[in-house]
């Protein structure tokens, strides 16, 4: 069985956005970039796929140099291949999907797995285009997976509860929190990730279909009222809920 | 621009609150295009439950009805709202970004060549343009976005654009000809499994989160008690999830689910800026917490700088009090 990983390289969780020179993106300076935390979801999941029905492992990423730190992390959590499409381009949601479509068709996978959302745009887009551009169904914000043969039925999280969806392979997936714990990489993992080749490829596709035309940050709220400190200011608190916000 | 095609979203052949979202912002969108809103229902029995739309100023449902279409099969139903957007040479498709509407609509997206704008907070439309406001970064910036492709493809964030009642328009309603075969159902919902009926936290007006701060689990129906007088849903910080006393699925924050109720109240949470992503767009925000410092009471409209495990049953009594009369 042939695996496939997508992997994106995003600002780490505490970054404090900043408006970049363009008014259309962030600033990059002082930003520390991380994988996307939903891919080691996914990563880990290829891996307790293969360990479980053997195979081959793939990482791709589209994006810049720097995606290769993310494709590093792949690699020193086991999987074996590693592809960057390399560009600088700004592109959205759509345009890597087609870039990644692209490789992947050549690669032929036999299930495809990506986080279940980039935490950067947090678009949620990417592994159901991928799928539909490559003809294969799409399963996403999965949280259990089990494997038959060629059946494959997993656990999506929907609102208050989950649904159990089948279908046959080829198929893709999106990994949501809770689907698996992802292992840390040992020290012999890091070490061989420093060393394994990554495959480079020129991106096939870079028109966008959407365009970012601002990028403002939030309005800052004015600053709230302490109503007290013990359970004395409890009536008062409701009535500020009531009267003052209108909220109950 | 010629049309707009509504997904509006149904389970068990009960229209969904984020439905009449999506139908009014359609019919809202449509008059400042100066053109027609249809809606799509897609399920069993949705003939129905059209006329539920009529309220909200829809004039023309159209509706694909098949027994196998009455658990959500990604395949099927993506595929019944492209090959409609087709037909009716629909240019602006909207859906709500709930579980089924951003498992679909990228699959459209790559079916009609279509640029989608994920999480709308707001659509500005006008003199033949359209654009969206959403939010990146988890709420740390907001971007105004355009569509350059000949159609368009906008979810909406659920609870933001709140449905607007018109003056009654009977609806004509339309059964599409969509023809289905074994093959579009290659990803079928086979069961639904609720967790026993509990409101989820990205449906709730009100949602109460409890955090490290109220101690243990032991202590966590505090938080559900205040919950259910208010009629909302409970939620949690990471830091309880990780620690095991609550669900990932009630986790608020970056990597849990966005929340953007009336009200929200934060018990014994710090506020570390992964939580404040996934909630500082709600309406009011209360804080409980005993450490004036703590970052929460940066975003609260409300505090109270105090013990919770104090504080919680009478606020939960108080509200019974005043909520009864
Ligand atoms: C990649 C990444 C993603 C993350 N995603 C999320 C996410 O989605 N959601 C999320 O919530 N967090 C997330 N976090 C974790 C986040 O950084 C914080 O660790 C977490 O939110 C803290 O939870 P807490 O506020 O319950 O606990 P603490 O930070 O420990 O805060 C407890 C608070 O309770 C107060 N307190 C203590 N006793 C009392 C009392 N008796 N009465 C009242 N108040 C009391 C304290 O003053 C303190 O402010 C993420 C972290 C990372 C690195
Ligand atoms: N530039 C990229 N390169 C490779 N995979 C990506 C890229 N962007 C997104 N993905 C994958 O698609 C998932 C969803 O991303 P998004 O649709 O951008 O929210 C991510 O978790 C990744 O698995």
């Amino acid at each position: 069985m042939k695996i496939a990983v997508c992997v994106s390289q995003v600002p780490d969780t505490t970054t404090k956005v900043k408006i970049g020179a363009d008014g259309k993106t962030i600033d990059p300076a002082g930003v520390t970039y991380i994988i996307n935390p939903y891919d080691e979801f996914a990563v880990e999941a290829v891996l307790q796929l293969k360990e479980k029905h053997t195979g081959e492992t793939v990482v791709v990423s589209v994006g810049k140099e720097s995606n290769k730190e993310a494709i590093k992390k792949a690699f020193a959590m086991g999987i074996e291949k590693g592809i960057l499409v390399k560009s600088d381009a700004e592109m959205d949601s759509y345009t890597v999907a087609r870039n990644l479509a692209d490789v992947l068709k050549e690669i032929n996978p036999d299930m495809i797995i990506f986080g279940k959302q980039s935490i950067d745009y947090d678009d949620s887009q990417v592994g159901s285009l991928v799928a539909e551009m490559l003809g294969m169904p799409s399963i996403t914000v999965v949280v259990g997976i089990n494997l038959e043969g060629n059946k494959i039925t997993c656990e999506r999280e929907i609102e208050g509860g989950k649904e159990v969806v089948e279908a046959s392979l080829p198929v893709a997936i999106t990994a949501q929190r809770g689907l698996n714990n992802p292992r840390y990489p040992n020290l012999k993992g890091i070490m061989q990730a420093k060393s394994k080749p990554i495959e480079e490829k020129q991106p096939t596709y870079t028109e966008n279909k959407t365009e970012i035309l601002t990028m403002k940050l939030p309005h800052p709220k004015p600053k709230g009222k302490i109503v007290g400190t013990d359970v004395s200011a409890v009536p008062e608190l409701v009535r500020l809920l009531r009267e003052e916000a209108k909220v109950i | 621009m010629s049309k707009i095609l509504a997904f509006v979203e149904s389970r068990d052949n009960k229209l969904k609150n984020s439905g009449f979202e999506t139908a009014s912002t359609a019919v809202k969108i449509a008059g400042e295009l100066g053109i027609e809103a249809e809606v799509l229902l897609i399920g069993s029995n949705v003939s129905s439950i059209a006329s539920e739309l009529n309220a909200y100023g829809v004039k023309k449902v159209l509706f694909a009805e098949d027994p196998k279409l009455e658990k959500y099969s990604t395949t099927a139903y993506s595929k019944i709202l492209a090959e409609t957007a087709k037909q009716i040479n629909a240019d602006i498709i909207i859906l709500s970004a709930t579980s089924m509407g951003k498992d679909m609509s990228p699959v459209v997206s790559a079916k009609l060549e279509a640029g989608l704008v994920s999480d709308c907070i707001e659509i500005k439309a006008g003199d033949g343009n359209i654009t969206a406001t959403r939010p990146v970064y988890a709420g740390k910036a907001f971007i105004d976005v355009k569509v350059n492709s000949a159609i368009k493809i906008f979810t909406l964030r659920p609870n933001v654009f709140k449905p607007v009642k018109s003056d009654g328009v009977t609806s004509e309603t339309e059964k599409l000809n969509i023809a289905l075969n074994d093959s579009d159902f290659s990803v079928q919902v086979k069961e639904v499994v609720i967790s026993d009926e509990k409101l989820d936290v990205t449906e709730a007006n009100v949602v109460v989160s409890g955090g490290r701060g109220l101690k243990g689990p032991e202590n966590f129906h505090l938080v559900e008690e205040l919950a259910k007088v208010l009629g909302g849903a409970a939620g949690a910080s990471r830091a309880i999830v990780d620690a095991g006393w609550r669900p990932h699925s009630d986790q608020v924050g970056q990597t849990g689910k966005t929340v953007a109720p009336s009200l929200y109240i934060a018990v014994g949470i710090s506020g570390a800026i992964q939580h404040l992503a996934g909630m500082s767009s709600s309406k009011c925000i209360v804080a409980i917490n005993k450490d004036k410092d703590a970052p929460i009471f940066q975003v609260a409209d409300y505090g109270i700088v105090g013990d919770a495990i104090e504080i919680l049953p009478v606020l939960t009594e108080e509200l019974k009090k005043v909520l009864s009369n």
